[in-house]
Order: structure tokens, then C-alpha cells, then sequence
């Protein structure tokens, strides 16, 4: 009797050791580098580096607007998905491939075009200044900037989940009496909430770390609109090696407790509404 | 409550789902829309139930109209092929999910809920099932459950799209049986769509056949079978052997042999000269070695199938038309049939359709 389970397609040990190897040299090593880096400061330069007001006040923003942005994502980007994958119009292909170009443009690009555009006399500002609203140079432009870049993970997440989802559970409940509210909040919504989740999980990871698209609708003022990313930049530019290193370090920890808790939240969801 | 349905059309682009169909169905009787995939069952379903809009005519029920209706107001059960459970609930919040959208004042309080989610999990025996999801049972189990969602509103209708559709052939014979006996006890008005004819005729009072968007025939199983309206009917609700002839002097002749005329014919002298559609079932032809019986033909055995209550035959006729015929084993001993063997059919019964009288 062999305990091996057998198997169509053979090689765990070659995938699995490739896997370690990969993760190894691509993700793992220069983390820890910088971790060691980090280490050669001592604790006592290490806080001191990272508890300055303005260190902290960067990381606020950075989180805060970060948020922000994954939260609009996960509303409108449901909206979005919902209609490419509910309805058939004129033009769904373009509206389809207009939602990757996030991906696909430099963010640079995008952060040089939402400036233009929302500078208090751009295109969109224009109209906004006099009511008061300044966008460029202000967290608000941060927000918009990192909505812009967010905003396909939230769509090509929800998407193939509400594609999957069958119409005749949405009629199974109307004959059961459920209203249209009803409907989206008891049957549709525990469905594709999982996937929203990750949607959020995935824009919220993205905005924490983006720098192109922000540094130039940001305006960068320290204390007030400097993001942590370019925090680190600046400091590399006055040759701050382990001060840049250690705000690396606190950002890639807060990062993985995020991602971490935020996968525990999506398998508590998958668990409860999807079993088996 | 009482269906009535009156001259539903429906399309689907250039396609005619129903074309003026009207239908009355009394209260209490369980109705089999039979007719295959195509013929307009399954909207005709939706279109009583609310969740497709006809592009003319009207439903009634209880002699209310109820056309503008919504699936919501309409009030009836409705349960779907795919059984269409909610996968995050377990089966108890599935069944109990339509005593839960009710609106405040109508909702029945929580202890009732239960109450009344456990008698209908005892119904459809799995009250050990409750705190499972859907995806931890079984076919038959899952559509027993949507069978309990369904009733727990208390529906004045069933309406269930092809319910066995998706089961293997036991669990659909067994739920069959199960829904039959449920029928009896409960004497809801219950319309179930099906393609198979042995299912309508076996489960149903009554039997409305489809085809092409129009009724063919509307009839008890009994009527149906024995006195098919249309070829269509008598074609769809069984093995049949179909032969092309003429009618000569009230009498039906295929290439020359006479038939005996039996059984419940229509009148056929006034319709000397025209072409006939001569239909037997398999089991009423008889077969002997020699043409001791008069309009008998010859037929070469081509393959014997002796797996099952009765033996298969499939000849070829002296006309060369693939011919089937049903005996029993006994017979089939007393014959020593094998293939190649000459043999001589005749009817015993048939039934004749006459071409564009």
C-alpha cells in the first residue's frame, strides 16, 4: 500500500521547490534586506527617525486617503462590474477596455493629466474653484489620484463573480416575495461580498504604496500632503539611507498586518457564505 | 386556485415561443406541460408565474386578471431545474426565506418561523438537514428543499420547470412518486414542465401537449395515450412505427397490402384517394413465421435485444423501412428468432392519419 496519493499531472516536489525559490529571490530576500538594513540604526535612531510629526503625519495621510480611495473603488466599481456584466449596450467593449487603462498607462502619465485637470485652472478645477473646492495639492487630489489607479481591481474582482451568479436566484426570491432591496441585500450581496472584499484588499494595497500618479497631484507639502512613498524618496535623496529605511520598514509592516487581517476577513466571508 | 390562460403570444426575436395559446386549469389539479425542448413549455411556465411578460393575452387567476401582476404579488411557487438555492444560507434560511422578506406586519414571529421551517423540513423528510448548506446535498435533496422554499409562503400555485430535469433516473422515479403522494395531500394547483412524456403521463391528471408554440392536445394520461388528437401526440408519447399508404374503399392499403381497419377509426370512406399515415406501436404488431393473418408482411429480423420486460426486435419491412416491434420472451422462445430470419407482421391495432382531407 502506498501512502503517496496519486496523481494525473506529477512534480510537487519541482513546483514546490521552484515556488519557495521564486517567492525566495523575488519577494523575500530584498524584504529581509531591508529589514537587516533597518537594523544597523539601532532602535533609539529607528523611533526617533519614525516618530517625527512629520513621519507620522505622512503615514496618516498615506492610510487615510488610501481608505478613501479603496472605499469609493468598492462602490463604484461595483456599479461598474455590475453593469459590463449585467447588460449588453452599444460601446461595452470600449467601456470594458477603458476600465484596464489604469493598469496598462504609466501612472506618471496619470498623475501629470489629473493635475492639469484639476488645477484651479484646469479643465475640471476651473468649475470647482469657485466653489470653494480645490483639488490639486490637496489630500482630496491624493483621493482622486489613487481612485483613478484602484479602480480595476475592484471590477475585474466583482465582475466574473456577478457574471457567475445566476439570474434564478434573483427570480427564485422574487416569487418568494422579496422585494428588489431585499433581493441585492440578502441574496446578491453575501455572494459577491468576498470578492468585494478582495476588490478593497486589493485597491487599499495598491493606493498604500503608489508614487507616480501622486507626486505631482499631491504638491507634496510636508506635514500636510507629503504621502510616505515620497517621504522615502526624499529622504534617499538627501542621502538618509537608514532613514529612509527605517520608514520602509514600518510601511512594510503595516502593510502585511493589513493584507493579513483583510485575508482573514475574506475567509471568515467565504467561510460563512460559500461552504464546501 | 384556477388558471386561466388566454391567447398568450410570445416571442423571442424571430422565434414564436407560444402563438395563441389558451388554457383553462381547474383548482386542484396537477397539470404536465408536455412537449420537447423548443415548444414553448417552459415560457408558457414563466408567463404564469410572473417572471416573463407575454407579448399579448392575459392570465387569470381565479378568474382575476393577474397579467400586470408581478412575480412578487402573483403568490406562486416556483421551482426551478437547477433547484436555485441560495448557497450561503443553510437549508433552514433557504426555506425559511420567504416567511422573512415578509413586510413587518405580516411577518410571523420568530418562534412561528421555526415552527413552521421544521414542519416543512419534516415534509420533505430532511429535518436532520437544517443547519447543512445546499452544496453539502444531494440532487434529489437539494430539490426536495427548493420543493419546501417554495411551499413555505403557502402559494395558491406550484409552477415547477423541469423539477427532476437534473436528477439521475432512480432519484427522478423516486421524487416522482414523492410528489405524486404530496399532491394528494396537500391538493395545491401544481403545473410541472417536462420533456418526458413518461413523467406527464405517469404523475399528471392532466396532460397538456406542446409543440411549435400551440397546444396539440389537452387531455387526461389516459385520453392521450389512447386516443392521440394529432400524429404529433401519438408520436411523442411513445415508440411508434410509422408507415406511408392510401386509402382504397374505406380501407387503408400500404404499397398494396390491405390493413385491417380497427379500433376507433376515424370514418375513412370519404376519404377514398388520399394519402394515409399509419401509425402502430411496437408492442401491436404481432409477429409469426408464416402470413397466416390477412394485410401480414414480411420483415427480415436485423437485432435483438432481449435485456428488459420485453424483447426488442428491430426488423427490416418488405419495403424496407426500419420497423419495431415489441414481444414477449415466451414468444420469442416459440419463434427462435435470430437475425436474418424472415418473419410476417400484422397490426393489431392502429391508428390512421389521413393527409389534407
Amino acid at each position: 500500500m502506498s501512502l503517496k496519493r496519486r496523481r494525473i499531472l506529477p512534480g510537487f516536489g519541482l513546483t514546490m521547490g521552484y515556488t519557495l525559490a521564486y517567492l525566495s529571490l523575488v519577494a523575500l530576500i530584498p524584504l529581509s534586506t531591508l529589514a537587516l538594513s533597518a537594523s544597523g540604526i539601532g532602535w533609539a535612531r529607528f523611533w526617533h527617525v519614525v516618530l517625527t510629526p512629520r513621519v507620522i503625519a505622512a503615514f496618516r495621510l498615506t492610510i487615510g486617503t488610501a481608505i478613501a480611495a479603496a472605499l469609493i473603488n468598492s462602490g463604484f466599481g461595483l456599479l461598474v462590474a455590475w453593469t459590463l456584466a449585467r447588460y449588453e449596450f452599444p460601446g461595452k467593449g470600449v467601456a470594458d477596455a477603458l476600465v484596464d487603462l489604469p493598469f496598462a498607462l504609466p501612472t506618471s502619465v496619470a498623475g501629470i493629466t489629473l493635475t492639469s485637470l484639476y488645477a484651479a485652472n484646469g479643465f475640471v478645477g476651473r468649475w470647482l474653484a469657485p466653489l470653494g473646492i480645490k483639488v490639486a495639492f490637496t489630500p482630496l487630489g491624493i483621493i482622486v489620484a489613487l481612485t483613478f489607479i484602484g479602480m480595476p481591481f475592484v471590477v475585474r474582482t466583482v465582475e466574473p463573480v456577478l457574471q457567475d451568479l445566476e439570474l434564478e436566484i434573483e427570480e427564485a426570491a422574487a416569487t418568494l416575495g422579496a422585494t428588489r432591496f431585499q433581493t441585492f441585500r440578502r441574496v446578491i450581496g453575501p455572494a459577491i461580498l468576498p470578492a468585494l472584499i478582495t476588490g478593497f484588499a486589493l485597491a487599499f494595497a495598491r493606493a498604500l504604496g503608489e508614487y507616480g500618479s501622486v507626486v505631482f497631484i499631491a504638491g507634496n507639502l510636508p506635514m500636510r500632503t507629503e504621502v510616505v512613498s515620497l517621504l522615502i524618496m526624499s529622504k534617499l535623496e538627501q542621502f538618509d539611507y537608514a532613514g529612509a529605511t527605517a520608514i520602509a520598514l514600518v510601511m512594510l509592516v503595516m502593510s502585511f498586518i493589513m493584507l493579513f487581517l483583510i485575508n482573514l476577513l475574506q475567509r471568515w466571508s467565504t467561510a460563512r457564505h460559500a461552504p464546501g | 386556485m384556477s388558471i386561466e390562460v388566454r391567447h398568450i403570444r410570445k416571442t423571442f426575436g424571430n422565434f414564436v415561443a407560444l402563438d395563441d395559446v389558451s388554457l383553462d386549469l381547474p383548482t386542484g389539479e396537477l397539470v404536465a406541460l408536455l412537449g420537447p425542448s423548443g415548444s414553448g413549455k417552459t415560457s408558457l411556465l414563466r408567463i404564469i408565474a410572473g417572471l416573463e411578460p407575454p407579448d399579448a393575452g392575459e392570465v387569470h387567476f381565479d378568474r382575476e386578471e393577474a397579467t400586470n401582476r408581478s412575480a412578487r404579488e402573483r403568490k406562486v411557487g416556483f421551482v426551478f431545474q437547477h433547484y436555485a438555492l441560495f448557497k450561503h444560507m443553510t437549508v433552514f434560511e433557504n426555506v425559511a426565506f420567504g416567511l422573512r422578506v415578509r413586510p413587518r406586519a405580516t411577518r410571523p414571529p420568530p418562534a412561528a418561523i421555526t415552527a413552521k421551517v421544521n414542519e416543512l423540513l419534516k415534509l420533505v423528510q430532511l429535518e436532520w438537514a437544517g443547519e447543512r448548506y445546499p452544496s453539502q446535498l444531494s440532487g434529489g435533496q437539494r430539490q426536495r428543499i427548493a420543493l419546501a422554499r417554495a411551499l413555505a409562503v403557502e402559494p395558491r400555485v406550484l409552477l415547477l420547470d423541469e423539477p427532476f430535469g437534473a436528477l439521475d433516473a432512480k432519484v427522478r422515479e423516486e421524487l416522482r412518486r414523492w410528489l405524486r403522494r404530496l399532491h394528494d395531500e396537500l391538493h395545491i394547483t401544481s403545473i410541472f414542465v417536462t420533456h418526458d412524456q413518461e413523467e406527464a403521463l405517469e404523475l399528471a391528471n392532466r396532460v397538456v401537449v406542446l409543440h411549435n408554440g400551440k397546444i396539440e392536445q389537452i387531455g387526461t394520461p389516459d385520453e392521450l395515450y389512447h386516443s392521440p388528437a394529432t400524429p404529433f401526440v401519438y408520436n411523442f408519447l411513445g415508440n411508434v412505427n410509422l408507415f406511408h399508404g392510401r386509402i382504397e374503399d374505406g380501407q387503408v392499403y400500404i404499397r398494396g397490402t390491405s390493413l385491417p381497419a380497427n379500433g376507433g377509426q376515424p370514418d375513412l370512406a370519404h376519404a377514398n384517394g388520399k394519402d394515409a399515415m399509419v401509425y402502430v406501436r411496437p408492442h401491436l404488431l404481432d409477429m409469426n413465421l408464416r402470413p397466416i393473418v390477412k394485410g401480414a408482411f414480411a420483415a427480415t429480423v436485423r437485432h435483438i435485444n432481449a435485456a428488459g420486460p420485453k424483447v426488442k426486435v428491430e426488423l427490416t419491412s418488405q419495403w424496407g423501412d426500419p420497423v419495431q416491434v415489441e414481444i414477449d420472451h415466451d414468444r420469442l422462445r416459440e419463434l427462435q428468432l435470430e437475425p436474418g430470419v424472415e418473419v410476417y407482421l400484422s397490426p393489431r391495432e392502429n391508428r390512421v392519419f389521413v393527409y389534407q382531407i
